[in-house]
């Protein structure tokens, strides 16, 4: 006690040396916001979400519905055509069946045009991997390093361009839609370029350089499924032949589930159709080339209208309705409960 | 796994950093020795201490006395008021007394008044204590006096005698030379009539210069207060209530006594000594025969009071370390008397206790026995057949038993003897002896070895499932140190030892409670939030994956994108987690101190066990459904507001991954309770650092550059630009964080836990002003009487007589040394 302020410290003079820092990292004394749950954060939490939850799910459910969709399964309609199919060894023979089907009313605006596909298996990791991307590049590339095995080479050592499994199985029906209109037949114009990403068609997928297709892919050969070389996917369009045909872009971009859809063609609106699709009697003339009967595939081909929220599926309305009227529920639940038990605490601290 | 060893070693760097354990006195910062086991500081059950240098500072200091009926020690205010004795309270000043020794400190000036009046019996009092004692002085320098005295006690009644005036300043075999209010006497010492345990007192015979014979004495007040003559019993019962006072603030007392002798009856009986102490055979007996017939009809002088300095805030310590559900074992090599008198002093043991139990067996089924009434009384069941202990015990008969604990009918204590420790640590008796001790909240063992020590750890570890601490300062605690799962090293006197063999050391007990209750109890918690987080994020992106599996063919196709799997864990999530693993507090330090019951869940392991594993797996298991399925659903044959397709794979994996991101930093801003600017940088600057690599990864350059590794070119552009894909992630998060909110917060207000409770209160506290600081001197209401001061054994009365030992340096340096000039001698207060 009698040296006591020695020991205390002094303002200015110089600490022991191995006093610890007096600083708030180091004396964990950092200044800190502190949450805690309180009735009146988890309360308007709760019913914040839960109106913004309904609010969102109302748009969004009104316009789902506001989507005008045609959905026609044709696996079964072209059962001539699938049966033939099954055979390999037809691969050649030509298949054609059509579809009618009739608009009460019109469909007005953009109508998008999508073939749909159930339980293929896009997503199978072993067909995921089997591409080159380098290869879609433009480059020369070594077929047999990259993963595209076994639809790489050919066994006299010819590489197939586009390789891989996903380039090999690629959708080749062609569809094209008929109007009949008084008795006459209108093909529906239907574009058949501006469908895919443009980092797809700009970035990820070139032709090799050479003056003319044909030439740029000399050496190479079609993959085995195809019935027509790469450089003749669109022999009208210079700029959608060989690897940047937006068809074959869009079949690279491989689906994450085995149903999906993918864009086809979009309606020209011109003449009849500057306001969308006409009410009456349409046909889908479908050449007939890819077989789904082996893996018990269904094919559909879809006419749809977008709005802001995508197409006309219902899931996220729903769920937004279904999650904010639980989140509201949950809230006055949480509130009577909280509000019985302060109750009860005040009358025993009464008593 | 690296970021558990960064966690570790941050808050071992917390501990080395503490200011609030730095001890100024001799410069020494609290030192986390090893790494490994913060976590473990907050889970402590059992401590075992060390008494000397760990709870006290082995300096004994003459506090208070009663003289003639009056007693000293106390201040008083101007009205009358006892006043708390502090550092600001005026010091007696000696120096009127060249000889004074400096470091010794009295506050009732009233003493020195009476001393200076020449009040006969004060005079005689401290003429007693200079001479009646066999301390012996050390003069190196004039005037700088040393003394060496066998036990601490006798050398600060010997200083404190010196300070008021009666310097006890050399001896021969014959004489004691006492400065008497600056005037040398020599008195002729005739005999010392020494200590022992049977009669806890000693005498001296002298011959004063002015030729009268005077026998003084002091003894344990039991004894002495039968030796008195009856002509005092008014000033006894005086004394009895000053020493009952004195006993009850824990002091030592010892009671003095003089009488003066007949020439003529002395002379018969220093004859009849000498025959008795050259007698061949009973010469113990006779002696102590003799002793007992001259040492009686003794005229009461007074009582003192001798205080064994706690370390400073030892009393506050253990009560808050007991509030929160530690025992503690004291494990001491010194005697049972001293043992339980730092018992009570320092709040271990108390007057609340049902009952205190002393195992002092000195045959195998005596301590079986002693141990066996005693669990008796304690919980009757245990006894039954019906117990599940004993049923378990037939069960696994020769295997490794885990005891669970018992909970006893009240609070009691337990105190054993070295010996009897023996005998209780074989074989059969272990468990009879766990069982016993550990249903007590605190034991005692005294006079044990080093050895015994280390094997009661080992015995506690071996059977409790429980986590201890061993805090000792001496070599001879380093084998307990070294057994207990963590081992803490009081960095003072006795050298390094302890320090060197230990996890945790720092330079004075009090810091102990810190080193638990905060740092302790934070790392616990912090380690605990880090693995419940570590296990749900992994939980929640892995099963992600298996769900996917039934869309793809069980093919093995990541969700992700593989650089998404790879950055995850390594840089995405790594750095908020952290974050707050090392800043975390839910409490304060002022609070989980104030609070020690916050200390009780880390105990029973609450934070992190199967359960609490399992609820994390469930959590994780809801949030990768939820992460999955709305994802999912949310793509599923839809399409984007230009009409393009939407659910290709690449759109897929990266809406699932920043779901997935988004959902596990909203979960650790959940989790976090205590956001410092570091925890709002580390969250946001991984979300940013995510958008901001994958912007980068799916960029033109990168795909052209490196096109085997970044396929992804363009994802992010086209999919992070879709309104529906965003409101496919605030779903997720929504439906993920929102339960987790309403969970909490209902389970808090339903089944609240303890620790839930405190905070309730600590809240409601925090609105009012804080409390004032509750460092409280404790005032003790024990009316236990303290044993006899003296615990050394038989005394060096003979010795010196005999002369044989006076040469100039002390023999008794090794037996103990009081030097009230040492650098050691340190106030309380300071």
């Amino acid at each position: 006690m009698k040296n006591k302020t020695n020991f205390l410290p002094k303002e200015g003079e110089a600490q022991p040396s191995r006093c610890p820092d007096n600083s708030a990292f180091k004396q964990q004394r950092l200044p800190a916001w502190k949450p805690q749950l309180t009735i009146a954060s988890v309360l308007s939490s709760f019913f914040l979400t839960g109106a913004f939850c309904l609010t969102v799910g109302i748009c969004l459910v009104l316009s789902a519905n506001s989507v005008r969709e045609i959905q026609i399964d044709y696996s079964d309609k072209c059962s001539d055509c699938s049966k033939l199919r099954e055979n390999s060894s037809n691969w050649n023979k030509e298949c054609h069946c059509s579809v009618n089907f009739t608009l009460k009313d019109g469909i007005l605006g953009d109508v998008f045009m999508y073939y749909g596909l159930q339980n293929f298996y896009q997503n199978h990791r072993r067909y995921v991997t089997s591409r080159s991307d380098a290869q879609l590049l433009g480059r020369s590339v070594n077929i047999q390093r990259s993963y595209c095995a076994p639809f790489g080479t050919y066994r006299n050592g010819t590489p197939m361009a586009p390789c891989g499994a996903i380039a090999n199985s690629m959708f080749n029906d062609t569809i094209d839609l008929f109007y009949n209109h008084n008795s006459s037949v209108i093909q529906v114009p239907l574009l058949r370029t501006g469908n895919s990403w443009w980092t797809d068609k700009n970035v990820k997928f070139r032709n090799p350089d050479s003056y003319n297709l044909s030439s740029a892919f000399a050496g190479t050969a079609r993959p085995p499924y195809w019935q027509k070389p790469v450089y003749l996917l669109d022999e009208e369009d210079e700029r959608n032949n060989g690897y940047v045909n937006d068809d074959f872009i869009i079949w690279m971009r491989v689906s994450a589930f085995a149903t999906f859809r993918n864009l086809y063609r979009r309606v020209r609106r011109v003449r009849h159709f500057a306001e969308g699709l006409p009410a009456g009697n349409y046909t889908f003339h479908i050449s007939y080339n890819f077989p789904v009967t082996r893996f018990k595939g269904r094919k559909h081909v879809i006419l749809s209208t977008v709005v802001w929220s995508g197409g006309s599926n219902p899931f996220l309305g729903i769920a937004y309705l279904v999650s904010g009227t639980a989140a509201t529920l949950t809230g006055f639940v949480i509130a009577g409960i909280h509000f019985k038990l302060r109750k009860k605490k005040t009358y025993f601290q009464k008593q | 796994f690296i970021s558990v060893e960064i966690i570790r070693l941050g808050n071992s760097f917390y501990i080395d950093w503490d200011r609030k354990m730095y001890y100024p006195l001799n410069d020494t910062p609290a030192q986390a020795r090893t790494t490994t086991l913060n976590e473990e500081l907050g889970q402590i059950k059992y401590i075992f201490s060390d008494k000397t240098g760990t709870l006290t500072q082995n300096i004994m200091c003459f506090n208070k006395c009663s003289i003639n009926g009056k007693s000293y020690g106390d201040v008083y205010d101007m009205s009358g008021q006892r006043i708390e004795i502090n550092e600001n309270t005026e010091k007696v000043d000696f120096s009127y007394n060249p000889l004074a020794d400096p470091k010794f400190a009295f506050y009732d000036h009233s003493l020195v008044e009476a001393v200076k009046l020449n009040d006969v019996p004060t005079h005689r009092f401290f003429r007693l204590l200079s001479l009646c004692h066999t301390v012996m002085p050390e003069e190196k320098k004039e005037g700088n006096l040393v003394y060496q005295a066998q036990s601490p006690d006798e050398g600060a009644l010997v200083t404190a005698a010196r300070n008021f005036g009666f310097v006890f300043r050399a001896r021969t075999p014959e004489t004691i030379t006492v400065v008497e209010m600056g005037e040398i006497k020599i008195y002729k010492l005739l005999a010392i009539l020494d200590f022992n345990n049977v009669r806890k007192r000693m005498s001296v015979i002298v011959r004063s210069p002015e030729g009268d014979l005077t026998l003084y004495c002091k003894g344990a007040d039991t004894i002495l207060y039968e030796l008195l003559h009856p002509s005092c019993n008014s000033l006894k019962e005086e004394t009895t209530e000053h020493l009952n006072e004195f006993a009850g603030e824990g002091l030592r007392t010892l009671v003095v006594a003089y009488k003066s002798l007949e020439e003529d009856y002395f002379q018969d009986w220093i004859r009849r000594h000498h025959e008795a102490s050259t007698a061949l055979e009973g010469r113990e007996d006779k002696l102590s025969e003799l002793y007992e017939e001259i040492e009686k009809d003794l005229m009461l002088l007074g009582a003192t009071a001798i205080e064994d300095k706690l370390q400073d805030g030892v009393p506050q310590t253990i009560e808050t370390l007991a509030k929160a559900n530690i025992k503690i074992w004291v494990l001491t090599g010194d005697k049972q008397e001293t043992a339980v008198n730092i018992g009570y002093s320092c709040n271990l043991l108390n007057d609340d206790m049902e009952d205190v139990f002393i195992i002092e067996g000195s045959t195998s089924d005596d301590v079986l026995n002693e141990l066996r009434n005693a669990r008796k009384k304690m919980k009757l069941d245990s006894f039954l057949d019906s117990d599940e202990i004993n049923i378990q015990f037939e069960k696994s008969s020769k295997k490794q038993i885990i005891i669970p604990d018992e909970q006893a009918n009240g609070v009691y204590g337990l105190v054993i003897t070295g010996h009897s420790l023996a005998y209780a640590l074989e074989g059969n008796l272990e468990l009879e002896l766990v069982r016993t001790a550990c249903m007590c909240k605190v034991v005692i063992c005294c006079r044990v070895t080093p050895l015994q020590k280390a094997q009661v750890v080992e015995l506690v570890k071996k059977y409790k499932k429980a986590v201890t601490l061993a805090i000792g300062d001496g070599a001879n605690d380093v084998s307990m140190i070294k057994t207990a799962h963590i081992g803490v090293g009081i960095s003072g006197q006795e050298g390094m030892q302890a320090v060197l063999s230990s996890d945790f050391s720092f330079a004075q007990f009090r810091y102990l409670q810190r080193l638990l209750l905060v740092h302790g109890r934070w790392s616990y918690i912090r380690m605990c939030k880090f693995l419940k987080y570590f296990f749900y994020k992994n939980f929640a992106f892995t099963l992600v994956h298996f769900w996917y599996g039934f869309f793809s063919g069980f093919s093995a196709q990541t969700v992700y994108d593989e650089w998404f799997i790879t950055l995850y864990n390594l840089v995405y999530t790594s750095l908020p987690v952290l974050g707050m693993s090392l800043f975390d507090q839910d409490v304060d330090d002022r609070w989980s101190m104030l609070f020690p019951q916050l200390y009780v869940p880390g105990q029973q392991n609450l934070y992190f066990n199967k359960v609490v594993f399992v609820k994390c797996m469930l959590q994780g298991i809801y949030s990768s459904l939820i992460l999955f399925f709305i994802p999912y659903g949310a793509m599923y044959n839809t399409m984007r507001s230009d009409g393009k397709a939407i659910a290709d794979y690449q759109s897929f994996a990266l809406m699932a991954q920043t779901c997935l991101l988004i959902v596990v930093s909203v979960q650790i801003g959940l989790d976090t309770s205590y956001w410092t600017v570091v925890n709002q940088f580390f969250i946001w600057g991984s979300l940013s650092v995510y958008f901001a690599i994958t912007f980068t990864m799916y960029s033109d350059g990168m795909y052209l550059i490196f096109t085997a590794s970044f396929p992804f070119i363009g994802t992010a552009r086209n999919t992070l630009s879709q309104p529906n894909v965003w409101l496919a992630i605030f779903l997720s998060i929504t439906l993920c964080v929102l339960p987790v909110v309403g969970f909490r917060f209902l389970k808090a207000q339903l089944k609240p836990t303890p620790s839930d409770k405190v905070l309730l209160k600590i809240k409601e506290a925090k609105k009012r002003p804080p409390p004032p600081s509750p460092k409280r001197r404790l005032r003790r209401t024990s009316t236990r009487r303290s044993g006899y001061a003296f615990s050394h054994q038989h005394g060096f009365g003979a010795l010196i007589m005999s002369g044989r030992n006076m040469r100039p340096k002390s023999p008794f340096a090794t037996t103990g040394t009081f030097s009230p000039n040492s650098d050691k001698y340190k106030h309380k207060g300071l």
